[in-house]
């Protein structure tokens, strides 16, 4: 169990004053310049080898993408995008640090933007937080005001920009490539890959991409260190994570805590428990609505890392923690996950476009009982068809949590098509 | 250069290729909708799908992948053909297959993938997707519900055509390919978006259920409407044209036609001269071949050689040319012109009036002065190839004359042909631009060589060519922009003035003063037929327009679909168009029309057939043995130095729509002419 | 002036459109945060602004001035404010009611905060009220998910909410009050009800 004297974000819930005064008091802003003066390649060593790994959901490790960044520049400029268009279903976590720790975002970036030559850092924000762009847009206006970022930043010589974005209102451009393309003025549709960012990315410049909450826990790491943050957590799986739980607990709360901690415990401990008690659990999705749900049996001992869920063939995604007890008509659950996928994709690629809908309206009848136990598999089929075949992972997104409820409740599917027919029948 | 295993055959393939690329190379056919080798890849239609180790363990878009050392492509594997279903079966879900009532069937990717890819039934139990059609005109029939939202439209209009005007709206299964405001394309090339549709979704207006792709005889012929030479194929069903699309010909026009080129072909219809005519009593009444042929012929005979002139218009062939300027030659008559617009040029070497750099060769300048054009309407897909060289960059454009938007940015320098001088002094910026660049090009339109100063604004633009170093080892960067496809022949068979000779316009003066009696028109329309005084007026052409309405005598001929004939692009290119279809009624081709007249005058021409008149054209001139090629012209000097006027030029097309016969006789054209007049110019490339 | 194809026809689009001072150079120094030559990265926030100075909505004048000022192709203007769901290209109501109906809020009760708004003004969703004071709209996600359910009314989030803090929010606001922001059950933020379970340290401060 992790121990406050561990956790990074210390103002999480607002408590505290978010801004500069507050900030500096947390620990923010402490010995950056030393930190700069070590330079390039110790930073992205240290943060290399802290292992952590992308908190956006696909985990990549952190350390390693900054290490993409060309050396040198070939005379264009470097950018760092932090993507803040936190809209994953479940996920309430960047939101909170933007609004209650900003400083550590900031002073992150400043960190992560000199590690990988970058001058100028572009923070994309959900356009619906307007009020969290708000406290952001002071707080950078403050970093500004007291030297933290812009020519001199932390009187290190290295020059830094940080401008907010806001977006408006789409979550493809969660999607880094979607992000970048929104932030040059286009509609949000995902780029094809290679050219991956790190060689053309904003504007056609090397760019890197990463997630709130990766960028914001760099400065704690490199003042503490890498072995402090590794020693948190599994292997490949390491450090202190922000978890949002959500739906049936008795609390719903976001909360820091260590890597790889039991999903049971986590949910127990910090959620007040399942309404009910944990044997009023059905299922949990246990990392966005992207990834698949997983029935109360592997909730049971499954833990809450990279590698434990995707053994059990779902994933920790952003680690946004979805619960639905005995009460939760699951089919109902799943089919509203199929709706805003449908409604979010960008419409660019085929099996997106059509696939989304067509999901959709099949998983709508299923919801009513309205289809034959044949289109069970040609659903199952059609996810198929979508995962893997499309240009983004939206598509993949919206086929997961399909899936896991063919794989893990089909007789729930089944039960409803036969009642709905005998019902059908009676009536005749 | 990499080497890839393709389905186990091992190949090497340019770095810098896609895998769809080398597939090619490999003789692998991979299906593909949204792929467009002249467009931007997309990569959305996901058809394209091909299994590539190493990688993920899923299927790549083998369109958006470059070729790398050691990859193993497989085009046929379990994987891709479940893939390719799969992206089939969506493509369908929503389609209406409506085939049977549908332009595009036949000719249709969609139609003809789905027979490889796709399923003999549907599993989708919805209700199909309905989208709203869009008014995008006279000439894009839309029907967007069949529309796979592939975008190359979209890629065209803001890529190739510059006018970015089409946009995909909305997002997801609601996305909808349209215009901002519902207005007209503002494009010159837009028909080339119906061919790039893969299904039906953009189809042809003008030819909307009038025929069925496979009753069409196909005939690869020329364009003739504006100096392009544009490769087409002629479509025809009985004794109609029915349609005309591009061929390709990377030289001249890639892929792609101007609108006027594919959609006049209904003025081929219209106003046709299918018989001779005979003014008697003031009014035209049909007559006979042999009575008409008599008449001229007499008259011919009858008239003092100096007394007689001809004027060859835009759509002349080389072969009537030729013929009309040895009888003209055996009358003893020196006023012979084919420049109607009466420009001076010609008078010096072929490189005076030739498209030197060639229309492939744009893309190898780093600089453009235009002086007195607006390639835009005068030659469309030419400007295209422009447009494409500017957006591969470092290529500054500069514009003398009259400033227009043509769809790349191009500064304008001033408006009168004294800007030409200040380049010459290096009294202005661009001056700098113009010697910076290794190969510069200038060209100069008709705009500014049509004016009496015109032979010193060409000895100027020529002065000033030399100056940047425009033409040097093997680059010629000056260019001369003509409008007509007759012209370049025209010049090369010498049919202008002899000694003595008059020119257009003092032929028009002296038919006006009653010194020439008889002027022969061969299909001359643009010039004032209304000033041709007492006149004796033949008229040889295909259409009832200016030039017949002032004629004693219509020799009915063919128009260029209607005749084997020889033309001579900008480049100095000759092509030669097919017949696809007979002339209409007693109307014959041209040669043999003035062969017949020329017994009748007594004069008889040694020609029986086409191919000795083509003989006698390669003997006067190397082009016409060398069909479909362009040799370099000598350099020498040209143009006559002397005052030039600062009055601003003038662009000669005001209306793109109708320029000649058969685009004025052409009802789509007069449509496009409505709409262009009522629609506003919107922003385009230049501005995005 | 026509309207941009999509939009219904029988909403009155207003002639022209131009920055106020103010917004004109708030627009300005959101150019100035691009590179040059890359000012089409302020398209949305210019759209936004437009869209907060004409009452909500963006007329197609607003879309041609941005278009305009921004030196893009008109086209690419209305792609970008057809695929955000945050611009409204007809007027909406004074208050623009979001509810979000997304798994998160719809587990705890987002049928019943759609119910409670429906009765409240008397509209169903997409509708606005007769007297253009409410909008009442669906929408996916809005990132406040250990919140639920909550909706968005203009900027402000109002969070933990129930039918009868649903009503009450609105009754407020109808008679132009101005309801308390964020949770609706006494919660600081995102910290669990029952009591602090990890930075407990902070208890204190939480008054």
């Amino acid at each position: 169990m992790l121990q406050d004297r561990d956790r990074i974000f210390t103002n999480i819930y607002g408590f505290n004053d978010p801004f500069l005064g507050g900030a500096r008091s947390r620990g923010d802003w402490d010995g950056t310049r030393d930190i700069l003066a070590k330079g390039r390649e110790w930073i992205v060593e240290e943060i290399k080898s802290s292992g952590l790994r992308g908190r956006g959901g696909a985990g990549f490790g952190t350390g390693l993408k900054w290490s993409f960044m060309p050396k040198e520049s070939d005379g264009r400029p470097h950018y760092l995008v932090v993507n803040a268009d936190e809209g994953e279903p479940g996920t309430c976590k960047d939101r909170e640090i933007m609004r209650h720790d900003p400083h550590k975002l900031i002073e992150g970036c400043l960190l992560a933007g000199f590690a990988m030559g970058a001058h100028a850092a572009y923070i994309y924000v959900r356009g619906e937080f307007y009020r969290e762009t708000e406290a952001l847009q002071q707080a950078v206006d403050e970093a500004y005001d007291a030297g933290l970022l812009g020519d001199d930043a932390c009187g290190s010589g290295w020059k830094m920009d940080v401008y907010v974005h806001r977006g408006a209102g789409a979550y493809i451009c969660g999607e880094e490539t979607a992000l970048i393309e929104s932030l040059e003025g286009k509609k949000g549709q995902p780029r094809l890959k290679p050219p991956f960012p790190a060689n053309a990315g904003v504007y056609g410049c090397p760019t890197t991409v990463n997630n709130v909450e990766s960028i914001a826990v760099a400065p704690e790491i490199l003042r503490r260190g890498a072995d402090w943050f590794a020693g948190f957590g599994r292997q490949n799986n390491t450090g202190t994570k922000l978890f949002n739980i959500s739906g049936h607990v008795e609390h719903p709360c976001t909360v820091e805590e260590e890597m790889s901690i039991p999903l049971k415990t986590l949910i127990e401990k910090h959620a007040g428990g399942v309404r009910g008690g944990w044997d009023n659990l059905l299922a949990v999705i246990p990392g966005g609505a992207s990834v698949p749900v997983i029935p109360k049996s592997i909730c049971d001992n499954v833990l809450m890392d990279f590698d434990a869920l995707r053994e059990v063939q779902s994933g920790l995604g952003t680690a946004a923690v979805m619960v639905m007890d005995r009460s939760t008509d699951i089919i109902q659950a799943i089919a509203r996950l199929s709706a805003f996928y449908k409604h979010e994709s960008c419409g660019q690629c085929t099996p997106c476009r059509e696939g989304t809908g067509w999901m959709m309206r099949v998983m709508n009848r299923m919801v009513t009982g309205e289809a034959s136990l044949e289109e069970i598999d040609i659903l199952e089929e059609v996810t198929r068809q979508v995962e893997g075949h499309t240009i983004c992972a939206l598509g993949d997104a919206a086929a997961w949590p399909i899936q896991g409820l063919i794989r893990h409740f089909r007789d729930e599917i089944e039960d409803r098509i036969r009642k709905r027919g005998r019902a059908a029948q009676a009536a005749e | 250069m990499p080497t890839l295993t393709i389905d186990g055959e091992e190949i090497e393939a340019e770095a810098g290729l896609t895998v769809l690329q080398a597939c090619e190379i490999a003789g692998k056919e991979i299906p593909r909708f949204c792929y467009h080798e002249r467009l931007s890849v997309a990569g959305n239609c996901r058809m394209c799908l091909v299994e590539v180790s190493p990688g993920p363990p899923k299927p790549a878009a083998s369109c958006a992948l470059p070729v790398a050392d050691g990859m193993e492509v497989k085009t046929d594997s379990d994987m891709v053909r479940k893939a390719r279903q799969g992206v089939m079966e969506f493509l369908l879900i929503n389609h209406p297959l409506d085939c049977p009532i549908c332009d595009q069937g036949g000719e249709c990717d969609l139609q003809d993938q789905a027979m490889a890819y796709g399923n003999d039934g549907s599993r989708f139990l919805e209700n199909k997707r309905a989208v709203e059609d869009k008014d995008l005109g006279p000439l894009i029939k839309t029907i967007m519900t069949r529309c796979i939202h592939c975008t190359r439209c979209i890629r065209f209009a803001t890529e190739v055509a510059g006018v970015p005007e089409l946009g995909a709206t909305g997002r997801g299964e609601n996305m909808e390919v349209g215009t901002y405001v519902e207005k007209a394309l503002s494009s010159e090339l837009s028909g080339n978006m119906i061919d790039l549709c893969p299904v039906g979704a953009l189809t042809s207006k003008p030819y909307a259920f009038t025929a069925r792709s496979w009753e069409l005889k196909k005939t690869e012929s020329i364009d003739v409407l504006d100096a392009v030479g544009s490769n087409i194929r002629v479509d025809t069903r009985g004794p109609e044209v029915m349609r005309i699309l591009p061929r390709n010909n990377d030289g001249v026009n890639e892929e792609w036609i101007s609108d006027k080129t594919r959609f006049a072909c209904d003025g081929l219809r219209r106003q046709r001269l299918d018989k001779p005519y005979l003014r008697k009593d003031g009014k035209l009444q049909p007559v006979d071949w042999p009575e008409v042929l008599s008449v001229v012929g007499q008259m011919l005979a009858g008239t003092s050689g100096d007394k007689i002139a001809a004027i060859a218009g835009d759509l002349a062939d080389a072969e009537a040319m030729l013929t009309l300027k040895e009888l003209m030659d055996s009358l003893a008559s020196p006023n012979i012109d084919c420049r109607q617009d009466g420009t001076r040029i010609g008078e010096g070497p072929r490189a005076a009036y030739l498209f030197n750099s060639t229309i492939d060769g744009i893309e190898d300048a780093d600089a453009l002065l235009i002086v007195g054009s607006n390639p835009r309407l005068e030659a469309p897909v030419l400007n295209a190839r422009i447009r494409k060289r500017y957006l591969m960059g470092g290529f500054p454009v500069g514009l003398i004359g009259e400033n227009a938007d043509l769809t790349y940015r191009a500064e304008h320098l001033g408006a009168g042909p004294d800007t030409l001088q200040a380049l010459i002094d290096g009294s202005i910026q661009f001056a700098d631009v113009m010697k910076d660049a290794e190969r510069p090009m200038i060209i100069v339109g008709t705009g500014a060589l049509a004016r009496p100063d015109g032979p010193a604004i060409l000895a100027q633009s020529r002065k000033l060519g030399e100056a940047v170093g425009a033409v040097s080892g093997d680059w010629n960067g000056f260019n001369v922009l003509q409008r007509a496809a007759s012209r370049i022949a025209g010049l090369d068979i010498g049919f202008r003035p002899g000694d003595g000779g008059r020119r257009t316009n003092q032929i028009i003066a002296g038919a006006a003063s009653g010194d020439v009696e008889v002027v022969y028109l061969l299909g001359a329309d643009e010039i004032d037929t209304t000033a041709l005084g007492n006149a004796f007026v033949i008229y040889q052409g295909h259409h009832g327009d200016a030039g017949a309405h002032r004629a004693d005598a219509i020799l009915p001929g063919a128009a260029y679909t209607e005749k084997e004939a020889t033309y001579v692009n900008v480049e100095g290119r000759a092509q030669q168009t097919k017949r696809a279809i007979f002339p209409p009624g007693d109307a014959k081709e041209d040669w043999a029309i003035i062969r017949a007249l020329s017994e009748s005058a007594g004069k008889k021409l040694p020609y029986d057939s086409l191919e000795q008149v083509r003989t006698r054209l390669a003997e006067i001139h190397p082009v016409f043995a060398d069909i479909g090629e362009v040799t370099p012209a000598e350099w020498e000097a040209f143009g006559i130095e002397g005052d030039i006027e600062s009055a601003p030029l003038r662009n000669p097309v005001t209306d793109f729509y109708l320029t000649d016969v058969i685009s004025r006789a052409s009802e789509t054209m007069a449509e496009c002419t409505a709409a262009a007049r009522g629609g506003n110019p919107e922003k385009t490339g230049t501005d995005g | 002036m026509s309207a941009p194809r999509g939009t219904p026809p029988d909403i009155p689009q207003p002639e022209g459109f131009s920055f106020n001072p103010e917004v004109l150079e708030a627009a300005e120094a959101i150019i100035a945060k691009y590179p040059e030559g890359r000012q089409a990265s302020a398209v949305m926030p210019l759209l936004d602004l437009a869209q907060r100075q004409h009452d909500g909505w963006l007329p197609q004048a607003a879309m041609t001035y941005v278009a305009e000022m921004l030196d893009m192709a008109p086209i690419r203007v209305y792609e970008v404010a057809t695929f955000y769901t945050m611009y409204n290209l007809s007027p909406v109501g004074e208050n623009h009611v979001q509810v979000c109906t997304n798994l998160p809020c719809w587990l705890r009760g987002s049928s019943r905060v759609v119910e409670a708004c429906e009765r409240a003004l008397g509209i169903g969703m997409g509708e606005t009220t007769e007297d253009g004071k409410f909008t009442l709209t669906e929408v996916e996600c809005l990132g406040a998910c250990v919140n639920a359910p909550m909706v968005q009314i203009n900027d402000d989030y109002y969070e933990d909410l129930d039918a009868s803090s649903t009503e009450t929010i609105l009754t407020e606001l109808k008679s132009g009050g101005t309801p308390k922001t964020g949770s609706q059950i006494g919660r600081r933020s995102c910290e669990p009800i029952g009591g602090l379970t990890s930075l407990t340290g902070d208890k204190g401060a939480s008054d």
